[in-house]
């Protein structure tokens, strides 16, 4: 990246070099390969307008999610695998209100409700047990979320749940692995206020319920407790010196994403119509993980700017790939490309040396 | 301190082995309620053991590195499957095949093994959960090779293994030609229970190698670096590299150990055989033992008798007592992930009392010294 620092006299073409550098060069071959979907969608008989309103759908669903990495990795937790907890905390609220028959657009706020008490309990285990292992977060943050999820596997089949809408048929016990959400929180922000113009609709009511809790993560990051947060994240000896209760600070920090994790796979349930159990939030952890990371943030900083940008070139990458890379070459990469791009961008963060050493 | 008593030695014994106690428990309880005979669960540990020892030895080397538990072995495991494939399309089977195979996954291996081992050097003290992410990356391009470029850019003729589009390997691969041919070379029947010794004597030799290793030049560089980085570089070690080989070695293992687990299943799950064997490794090697920081052969075979046996009588176990069998299932999944959370906390835990107690004793000491 030597070329990207030489100055070339030019204030313009160092001003781009320098908005380049602070971009990160991963990001800028993401963006534009992004860029390059987009401009093709229209020759291979894509509509600019249902590709964009796919990309705005999936960013809506997904950015919650993403948003749920923010307070621990600004408390120094690290990126948040253990993402799978908060999802079950979610899938608990979600089928507790089914199960206790609210239906519509309370349902999902019903299932916000149910699942918030599940979240603050599985969060302040798993924080508590986060400050135990400092350190080493990361990867017991995995197994933690992998053994939760499995655990709920053998819940899910015993535990008492009765309405005929989520259960097996023949066997009237255990939970179905897809369930529904017809009747219920199906779409109970997507189709709040859409705006559909032609082939462009827009989730505002999504949209919006994302702006707010962004905003409010935001405003909490400037408060007392956030800035606080902060420093534990950034400078922990530091943090400690003006008399800040680090552990305090962690387990605040990791409640709050797990809560986050819980009502973003509501938010996500309801854009996409469907619970899905089991080994379903197996596999949730690493696309917002990666989201995050395309986004802008490293292992230790993150903003809500990383989380929109993110969100919204992972979840493009994911929409445009399949239709424009079919239409093209007649083979179905995506996947694969996504795999790999998503896959070596947690790599590449993982190696850039975080700039304090625990 | 020498006279201690016979109960707290015990005491010891088992604090020191939890898990494998729990899996003692676990598998006390569940073999009787399974109602499986003697005969067929001996008969299957013994096929177990020789299927999967290899694979889990290959953890060895990287641990004694200081490198941590392996979750790249997945990588050389793909190098095995590529060198499998090449050789069921050219079909040279039996023991020739096996060998072939291995000897095409060596170069797979040894070039994942160093790009691994870079990437690792690159993100230290975050080596397991890189090693992770790699095995998604890796098999990113796993796919990418095997099902876009064989066929269309390798060369791929034969029409059992290719797609019928004309690219692309088919989901399964039959090995039927090569199936057990080395676990029945020499194989004794010992009272309907098969005893492949040709693979045990593999085995044996890769034990044996590990042994003899640990004591050679190399073998000890790898422990001091294992030990403390720092002062190995002090004495003069290359840490870097000695890092890297150790994955490489690591890697090309478990190429070797997934043709051995692959020739004895009969057929290759192209898209799917390797995506979960790096975690019933670990989890194996964990349940004998091992932690993080130490693993011994004794584990290995400990953990995998232990393991598997839990994995054969869990499910009925679980129909019997749920009358369901997918809780039996899914209970076995479960310990297996919960086997190794337990052991990385223990791990970060003792490590950061080792930490604390080290940061005391420095302290008084410079209490003393200021006296």
């Amino acid at each position: 990246m030597s070329e990207l620092t030489r100055s070339s006299g030019n204030p313009i073409v160092d001003k781009i070099r320098a908005f380049a550098r602070s971009f990160g060069l991963p990001r800028l071959i993401i963006a534009g390969f992004l860029l390059l979907l987009f401009i093709m969608a229209p020759f291979v008989g894509a509509n600019f307008f249902t590709q964009l309103s796919n990309t705005l759908n999936r960013f809506s669903w997904n950015a919650v999610l993403v948003l749920s990495m923010v307070p621990m990795i600004h408390s120094g937790c690290g990126l948040n695998f253990g993402l799978p907890l908060g999802i079950i905390a979610g899938l608990l609220g979600g089928t507790l209100a089914i199960e206790v028959g609210a239906t519509g657009f309370a349902s999902f706020w019903v299932a916000v409700l149910f699942a918030t008490p599940f979240a603050l309990i599985l969060g302040s285990l798993y924080g508590f047990l986060l400050n135990k292992i400092k350190g080493g977060e990361m990867m017991i943050a995995t197994y933690v979320g992998f053994s939760s999820v499995s655990l709920m596997c053998m819940m899910w089949l015993l535990l008492p749940y009765h309405s005929p809408n989520m259960v097996w048929g023949y066997a009237g016990k255990g939970l179905r692995t897809t369930i529904s959400l017809e009747g219920y929180y199906n779409g109970a922000l997507a189709n709040f206020l859409q705006i559909n113009i032609g082939h462009l609709s827009i989730p505002v009511g999504t949209l919006l319920f994302f702006a707010l809790l962004a905003f409010g993560i935001w405003a909490f990051l400037h408060t007392k407790t956030g800035t606080a947060m902060t420093a534990v994240g950034s400078n922990p000896n530091f943090a400690r010196a003006a008399g800040i209760n680090i552990d305090k600070t962690r387990l605040l920090s990791v409640i709050l994403s797990t809560w986050l994790g819980a009502v973003g796979i509501l938010v996500y349930e309801q854009g996409f119509g469907f619970i899905q159990l089991y080994m379903a939030p197996f596999n949730m952890a690493l696309p917002a993980v990666s989201a995050i990371l395309i986004g802008g943030a490293t292992v230790n900083k993150a903003t809500i700017t990383n989380v929109i940008i993110g969100t919204f070139l992972f979840q493009g990458i994911v929409t445009m790939t399949p239709t424009v890379m079919n239409s093209m070459i007649h083979m179905d990469m995506s996947e694969v490309i996504r795999v790999i791009a998503s896959n070596g961008m947690i790599i590449y963060a993982l190696t850039r040396k975080s700039e304090v050493s625990r | 301190m020498k006279e201690k008593s016979f109960a707290s030695k015990l005491w010891s014994l088992f604090r020191n082995n939890t898990v494998p106690f729990m899996f003692i428990v676990i598998c006390a309880i569940c073999i009787p309620i399974s109602g499986f005979s003697l005969n067929y669960l001996l008969a299957e540990i013994i096929t177990r053991i020789a299927r999967n020892s290899f694979l889990i030895l290959s953890l060895l080397i990287p641990i004694m590195a200081g490198m941590g538990l392996n979750f790249g072995m997945t990588l050389g495991a793909m190098a095995g499957e590529i060198g499998l494939i090449l050789v069921s399309d050219w079909q040279i089977w039996g023991i020739p095949g096996m060998i072939l195979a291995m000897i095409i996954s060596i170069p797979i291996s040894v070039l994942l093994g160093v790009i691994c081992g870079k990437i690792m050097n690159l993100a230290r003290g975050r080596e397991m959960i890189t090693g992770y992410i790699m095995n998604y990356f890796i098999n990113g391009i796993y796919q990418l090779i095997v099902l876009y470029a064989m066929g269309a850019i390798i060369p791929i003729v034969h029409s059992s293994i290719i797609l019928p589009r004309g690219y692309g390997i088919r989901n399964t691969v039959s090995l039927l030609s090569m199936r057990q041919s080395l676990d029945n070379l020499l194989a004794i029947r010992f009272g309907g229970i098969k005893i492949p010794v040709m693979t045990f004597v593999v085995v044996a030799l890769l034990c044996l190698f590990i042994v003899w290793f640990r004591k050679t030049k190399l073998g000890q560089d790898m422990r001091a670096v294992g030990q403390d980085m720092e002062v190995a570089r002090a004495a003069g070690i290359d840490v870097e590299r000695t890092r890297i080989i150790s994955i490489v070695m690591s890697t090309v293992l478990a190429g070797f150990g997934m043709i051995i687990y692959l020739q004895n299943m009969g057929n290759l799950s192209t898209y799917t055989a390797h995506s979960q064997i790096g975690m019933f490794c670990i989890a194996a090697l964990l349940v004998g033992g091992a932690s993080v920081d130490r693993a011994s052969i004794g584990n290995v075979f400990l953990g995998v008798t232990l393991f598997h046996l839990m994995f054969i009588v869990a499910p009925s176990a679980g129909t019997v007592l749920m009358g369901d069998s997918m809780i039996g299932e899914y209970f076995r999944v479960f310990v297996s992930y919960a086997v190794i959370t337990f052991a990385l906390i223990m791990y970060e835990t003792k490590k950061r009392r080792t930490n604390s107690l080290a940061g005391r004793e420095l302290a008084l000491a410079q209490k003393e010294a200021d006296k």
